[in-house]
């Protein structure tokens, strides 16, 4: 498990003025701590979100191809031991290669493009290994402040192998000059836990003729080499 | 392939933002934890989200807890429930009451359901528990004894008048009545 001091550093607090919606939704009051006994329940099974087809593809979802990059985005689910995470649930989504959400509220008048849903899920192999093919999607602009403009990302969320493990994230292309601008990325602390959320252009991933790779490795929270501690 | 090279620390967390509805929550029977076949008292869990201005129309809610024999991941009850929030902050699971957990080395805990919740202009998802208001094992129960009493109540849900067979919880991000958060 991660010491207070590690989560400190690597995870944003609950109030980062510079991102407004979470001056009136970060929690004020301290939290309680949980005792580890009670933290590792083991997670949720899933049996009943099929998985199979296209969801990991996300090019082959709808009659014709998205418009945009291709690429590949893919890596390791690990835990805080560096034990490969198997069998677990990954989802993402994210917008089209213009900027634009395929969701009801999103009014950034950018196109729509009716052959790109932009979400995706799949199961890490006996590896812990991912992968998905999609479009790598556009910037966009948001109200936070002034010009404001969210870099490239596409949001992940895993479960692990614990309740602790849940992980809702986003993932960065590197180099974006956003960056420095953008206060969600900032609402991270440090800067080597910044650069955590960045994906690497991966050659090895990268296919002939095809797509560009992206490796986005995950590290979950918590260590399961001991996982009956704790339990009777 | 990995790329640090030290001690594997925790990926950041980032906000869920407001645009995750079609690809979280586009299955509602997520919302239906009591499925045909699955033993116990039904129940609709109707929970609101509030922050310090009022409804949280943005949220996604998850729920997991035990069946009505107190046990984790039975094959005819995985547990586990998601849903956005309506307009009005709203969302309703139909589940069953889960059974006091008695496997735990600290102690039987009192029935409960566990909860992460979700939201734009939430960096991090916050975790929190709903008990049920007059359950004897209440007072008996390990993580509600770690809680300031004054601030117990939060945790409690309670049944509306005229709807016997629900059960509502509020939680309160900030403010006035700030709902008890867990830090795991």
């Amino acid at each position: 498990m991660s010491t207070p001091q590690e989560l400190a550093h690597s995870q944003p607090p609950l109030l980062y003025p510079p991102y407004k919606s979470t001056i009136p939704r970060a929690p004020a009051e301290p939290m309680i701590q949980v005792p580890r006994s009670f933290a590792d329940l083991a997670a949720p099974l899933f049996g009943h979100i099929p998985i199979g087809g296209t969801d990991n593809n996300l090019t082959r979802q709808h009659p014709g191809e998205p418009l945009g990059e291709r690429i590949v985005v893919a890596g390791r689910v690990a835990d805080e031991d560096g034990r490969a995470v198997p069998d677990t649930l990954v989802e993402l989504w994210q917008c089209n290669a213009a900027g634009r959400y395929f969701h009801a509220r999103d009014d950034h008048p950018a196109p729509l493009d009716p052959n790109f849903g932009g979400t995706g899920r799949t199961l890490t192999d006996a590896n812990g290994i991912y992968r998905f093919v999609t479009i790598k999607p556009g910037a966009y602009p948001w109200r936070n402040h002034h010009n404001a403009w969210r870099p490239a990302h596409i949001h992940f969320s895993l479960f692990g192998t614990s309740f602790q493990s849940r992980l809702v994230t986003q993932m960065y292309f590197p180099n974006d000059p956003l960056f420095p601008y953008d206060p969600i990325l900032l609402s991270v602390p440090d800067e080597a836990a910044r650069q955590r959320l960045v994906s690497q252009f991966d050659l090895a991933l990268t296919e002939p003729e095809w797509a560009l790779g992206y490796r986005f490795d995950i590290v979950l929270r918590g260590r399961h080499s001991t996982p009956f501690e704790g339990r009777v | 392939m990995t790329r640090d090279v030290g001690r594997p620390v925790a990926t950041p967390s980032q906000t869920v933002g407001p645009f995750f509805h079609f690809a979280l929550t586009a299955n509602a029977a997520l919302g239906t934890l009591a499925k045909d076949g699955v033993r116990g008292e039904r129940i609709g869990l109707r929970i609101r989200v509030l922050d310090r201005d009022g409804p949280v129309p943005d949220a996604m809610v998850e729920i997991y807890h035990a069946d009505a024999e107190g046990q984790y991941g039975q094959a005819h009850f995985d547990g586990f429930g998601r849903l956005p929030t309506d307009g009005d902050g709203t969302c309703v699971f139909e589940t069953i009451r889960p059974g006091a957990v008695s496997t735990r080395a600290d102690g039987a805990q009192a029935p409960h359901v566990n909860v992460c919740l979700f939201a734009r202009g939430l960096l991090r998802h916050v975790y929190t528990r709903i008990y049920f208001s007059g359950d004897a094992a209440l007072d008996e129960d390990p993580l509600i004894a770690l809680v300031p009493p004054g601030r117990r109540s939060t945790l409690l849900a309670s049944q509306p008048s005229g709807e016997p067979a629900v059960w509502e919880f509020t939680i309160r991000l900030q403010g006035e009545g700030e709902t008890v958060f867990f830090a795991l």
